[in-house]
């Protein structure tokens, strides 16, 4: 988030809107995220003028285009290195970094490791498509086991990345899943923006195209409330519905140190030994974000929430207190160390 | 004595003349025997004596090489005098060799009846088989051409620091100091400055402090005895005579770090500074994270990369981005350099340049970067390239680099190498009240019709606004895809790519009218025969062509500073000579952007050896252009075993 932020600033979603024609395939999941944010950004009091949105290549990413703020289309995988310099430059700014898998856990994932250890102050939004989309369909890095593709014709062989647990063992201290067409997405995003420091939310998102539905499983409003946990500070871990079928949650297995699926009868999840989601338990989140899906449900919304002092802050306050009290002054600079004076009659010993 | 001149090719002097005009003097050891410190100190002590002087630090690649070895030594050149000096010297007078190995890699350079100082309690049977020799060379007389003065330093320097109570090992670092200390005799030099160093270098260890002050007052008494006994003469070499002014000595790393921040301070921008360790490149990030009360904000990114494209992103935010290297980390540069010309943002990037291609040689120096520098981005991609010749002109340089950037909305490429970076020379200090500030104004408001931004209108010299990201009211998308004219929106069309193609490479062009006519530094501005060249061969050109001119060959030197684009003047100038001939460490790079640029048949002398060019090398390839042999002029210069660094310690 943006504490330095001045006063929040009164906008409506219209006013995040460009003038550019949005150049997505036509039901593509980018327009439910873009419209997300547009409608997040008046409700956190964002200011236009102080708002960068940075990309790096690929479908996700021109995304800024769309947006009415500062925004910086860079190269591939880069976006992090861009926001981090723009943010020491000005750290006023309220940066938002949009990638994709391919930018951001392919060839940027140098980037997005050490922008997350560092804990720059941002929004790091990763579409999670599993799919290369601009370059037509190849498969990704998070891309399933055995996913056919134009350069994987039998399927591909790679194990995926799973970004959640990357972003996590890189020291990230925001770690947050929704999916494209999610109501409850414009939450996730304000909770990210809430965050001081790094925030990384893996945005699950459909590409029509090339990887179309990968994520019914889950994301399909039939079925929903028992394939996703929604997680939120305080509550226990339990999903389905009690109408179409029975109510689960999630239990430590204290013996093995692993999470498991429980059934909680007649409501009683304390009996059931249902665990309540804490934001700042970290060894839990790291179970959460590596649960597979099928045998457990997907875990979305805020996995973890643990602040700690950014990177611009501890970076730019260590040269403010070392500059404290010194008057720069260019001419004392440069006769810095052992001088002598060379006068009209020769050196002056 | 030893024969002391620098002017090899003037008459040999009476071995008991007078003073000499300059004197080179080459301090080797093993990299743990401290002769970079050494040499540093010689050199400061030289320049508090108002002697003219320029060094040549050569150190192996590895931190610690393994003791005694061939390929651990390390050297420091230093080349001063009573008159103007401008390379570090061809031959050296005087070697000082701390073991067999030092002496075995660099006896080869010494003039003939130059004097060797050499520390006998080095010469052991196991340091000696170190450096492959069978016997003593100290014993065989096979050093009979030299004057050799050997004694066991070690002892001595033990001996002088008893009282303090130091481990063998901890007593016998204080040689080097013992060594100065005979040096500073020879050459008559006040021992206070070096006194007072030492002082305040080991504050926080008074002991080592006085350990060090008796070896080097050990070695100075030394001087005196000796001289009774030997070959061992005191010198007194004039100061120079320089134009009146405070002086100090600057290396090219400084320089460039001094110029950098000056020119922030001239275009009144804060700047960003994003870099990742390399050599010889990375002196630049140490002195800047000292100098942070200018403004300055240093960024030690996770790689090349990153530290340029956050430099990019600081620019964006209204900062001069800086970003510094070596070839290896400009190549990884590439693509966002690129996006910094497509985007038409601010930046500055120093290659130090190094051997190359890959890893190269990462301590040693070349040219080789310059096709790299003008042309090593995918698409036409022009951006404007400035050289350094030497330390000093680093700063100004850097300045320039600045100036550049800020008024053309530009990425401009400052060029330096390993030489220029390591080397030290008395540096006149600038007053900075001197150099024209070019004060940056963003863009405050809407500049388009009916109250729109026009983010990328381009003013009379094809030069779009600056405009600060946080700017109320400005919000604009900036990105690498082709745009439209004026307004910047992604446009893919053909006209936009050849307009905005033909744009950009104006722009840059244009740079020419704001720089200077290019000077003829030495000679007149037109004969027969042009000497061109870049960057760090400035002293050993410049030192030739005096020399050739001397002898009543019609030479000139022409030395550019700026690579691309050009002075407009350049192209008649050249045409005005009869002959062209450009020596470069590199395979011929600069000429053949001159003769691309102008059509002139400009030979190259190329030196490839990661060795700087000796003067005699140059003059030898000056007199081929008149000594009616057709078809011998330039080509290539081969190793050279005097110079620095040496063969044989590289490949024993």
């Amino acid at each position: 988030m943006n504490d330095m932020s001045p006063i929040a600033v009164q906008t409506t979603l219209k006013d995040w809107e460009t003038d550019q024609e949005v150049r997505w395939c036509p039901g593509c999941g980018d327009y439910a995220i873009l419209k997300a944010v547009q409608r997040t950004l008046p409700e956190i009091g964002a200011d236009p003028a102080k708002t960068v949105f940075v990309s790096g290549i690929g479908c996700s990413s021109r995304f800024p285009y769309y947006v009415e703020s500062y925004g910086f289309h860079t190269i591939h995988g880069r976006a992090p290195a861009f926001a981090t310099g723009i943010k020491l430059a000005n750290p006023e700014l309220d940066v938002w970094l949009v990638t994709g898998d391919g930018d951001g856990m392919s060839i940027g994932g140098n980037h997005t490791m050490h922008l997350l250890r560092r804990n720059l102050n941002c929004q790091v939004l990763l579409f999670n498509n599993e799919i290369y989309g601009l370059t037509k369909g190849q498969y990704s890095p998070t891309s399933r086991l055995g996913t056919p593709s134009p350069s994987s014709p039998i399927g591909s062989v790679d194990r995926p990345a799973q970004p959640c647990a990357f972003a996590l063992g890189s020291g990230a201290r925001f770690v947050a899943r929704g999916f494209d067409v999610s109501k409850e997405l414009p939450n996730v995003l304000k909770a990210a923006h809430a965050h001081k420091g790094a925030a990384f939310v893996e945005i699950f998102q459909n590409c029509i195209v090339y990887n179309k539905d990968v994520f019914e499983d889950f994301a399909a409003p039939k079925g929903a409330e028992a394939s996703q946990l929604w997680l939120k500070h305080g509550e226990p871990m339990l999903f389905g519905n009690q109408k179409t079928g029975p109510i689960r949650g999630i239990a430590l297995n204290r013996d093995h140190l692993h999470l498991e699926v429980v059934d909680v009868p007649d409501g009683d999840w304390q009996a059931a030994g249902v665990i309540v989601h804490d934001v700042k338990n970290r060894a839990i989140a790291h179970m959460l974000v590596e649960m597979p899906f099928g045998e457990f449900p997907m875990a979305l919304g805020v996995l973890y929430d643990d602040p700690r002092p950014t990177f611009e802050e501890e970076l730019l306050g260590q040269d403010a207190k070392a500059n404290a009290g010194k008057a720069p002054d260019l001419h004392k600079l440069l006769a810095k160390g052992q001088t002598w004076t060379v006068t009209e009659g020769g050196p002056d010993l | 004595m030893a024969t002391i001149l620098a002017d090899s090719d003037s008459a040999a002097a009476p071995r008991d003349s007078a003073v000499p005009e300059a004197v080179v003097v080459r301090f080797a050891g093993d990299s743990g025997d401290g002769m970079q410190l050494t040499g540093g100190q010689f050199t400061l002590s030289t320049a508090l004596a108002g002697n003219d002087l320029a060094t040549f630090p050569d150190f192996p690649a590895e931190i610690r090489a393994p003791q005694g070895t061939l390929f651990g030594v390390s050297a420091f050149q230093i080349n001063f005098g009573s008159t103007d000096i401008t390379t570090a010297g061809d031959q050296p007078d005087v070697l000082v060799a701390m073991n067999p190995a030092a002496l075995k890699t660099n006896v080869g350079a010494l003039k003939v009846g130059g004097l060797i100082i050499a520390d006998t309690g080095e010469f052991t049977k196991r340091n000696l088989e170190k450096a492959k020799y069978e016997v003593s060379p100290i014993d065989d007389g096979s050093l009979a051409k030299w004057d050799l003065l050997a004694f066991d330093i070690s002892a001595l320097t033990l001996e002088s620091v008893k009282p303090f109570g130091l481990g063998n090992k901890e007593a016998l670092r204080c040689k080097n100091m013992w060594t100065l200390g005979l040096a500073l005799w020879m050459f008559e030099r006040d021992r206070q400055p070096i006194v007072d160093w030492l002082n305040d270098k080991f504050k926080k260890n008074p002991v080592l402090a006085e350990a060090n002050i008796a070896a080097l007052n050990a070695g100075h008494a030394y001087g005196e005895t000796a001289e009774l006994a030997g070959p061992l003469k005191k010198l007194h070499l004039e100061p120079v005579a320089s134009e009146p002014g405070l002086y100090r000595t600057v290396t090219g790393a400084e320089a460039v770090s001094y110029g950098l921040v000056a020119g922030a301070q001239l275009a009144g921008l804060p700047m960003f500074f994003g870099g990742y360790p390399i050599t010889p490149a990375s002196a630049i990030l140490h002195n800047l994270v000292k100098m942070k009360e200018f403004g300055v904000t240093t960024f030690q990114a996770e790689d090349e990369i990153a530290a340029v494209c956050a430099a990019i992103g600081a620019s964006y935010a209204g900062q001069l981005g800086v970003t510094s290297s070596s070839g290896p980390g400009i190549a990884l540069k590439g693509e966002a350099i690129g996006l910094g010309i497509m985007t038409e943002l601010p930046l500055v990037i120093v290659n130090s340049q190094r051997g190359g291609p890959s890893t190269g040689l990462p301590t040693k120096t070349e040219q080789s970067d310059l096709y790299q520098a003008v042309y090593g981005r995918n698409g036409d991609a022009p951006l404007p390239v400035v050289a350094a010749r030497s330390p000093a002109d680093a700063f100004e340089c850097a300045i320039e680099a600045c100036r550049i950037a800020v008024t053309y909305m530009t990425p401009v490429m400052l060029l330096t190498d390993g030489y220029i970076a390591n080397a030290a020379e008395p540096w006149k200090v600038p007053d900075p009240a001197k150099f024209a500030p070019f004060p940056v104004e963003f863009l405050r408001d809407r500049n388009g019709p009916d109250d729109t931004l026009l983010p990328f209108k381009r003013d009379d010299r094809g030069v779009r606004p600056w405009i600060k990201a946080g700017t109320p009211g400005l919000m604009h998308r900036i990105g690498g895809i082709e745009k439209a004219i004026d307004t910047g929106n992604i446009d893919y069309s053909p006209l936009a790519h050849q307009t905005q193609t033909d744009a950009r490479r104006a722009k840059v062009d244009g740079v020419a009218e704001s720089i200077p006519d290019q000077d003829v530094c030495l000679g007149n501005s037109s004969g027969k025969l042009a000497v061109v060249g870049w960057g760090s061969t400035f002293g050993p050109i410049h030192q030739a062509v005096r020399r050739m001119r001397a002898k009543g060959y019609d030479v000139s030197h022409v030395h550019v500073r700026h690579i691309w684009p050009l002075p407009a003047n350049l192209g008649p100038l050249l045409k005005g000579f009869d002959k062209i001939l450009v020596p470069e460490m590199n395979t011929g790079q600069f000429k053949t952007v001159l003769r691309d640029q102008f059509l002139v048949d400009a030979k190259p002398l190329a030196k490839t050896s990661g060795q700087p060019f000796t003067i005699a090398e140059i003059q030898d390839a000056i007199a081929s252009f008149f000594d009616g042999v057709p078809n011998n002029e330039g080509g290539e210069v081969d190793a050279d075993d005097t110079q620095l660094p040496s063969i044989k310690a590289v490949n024993p």
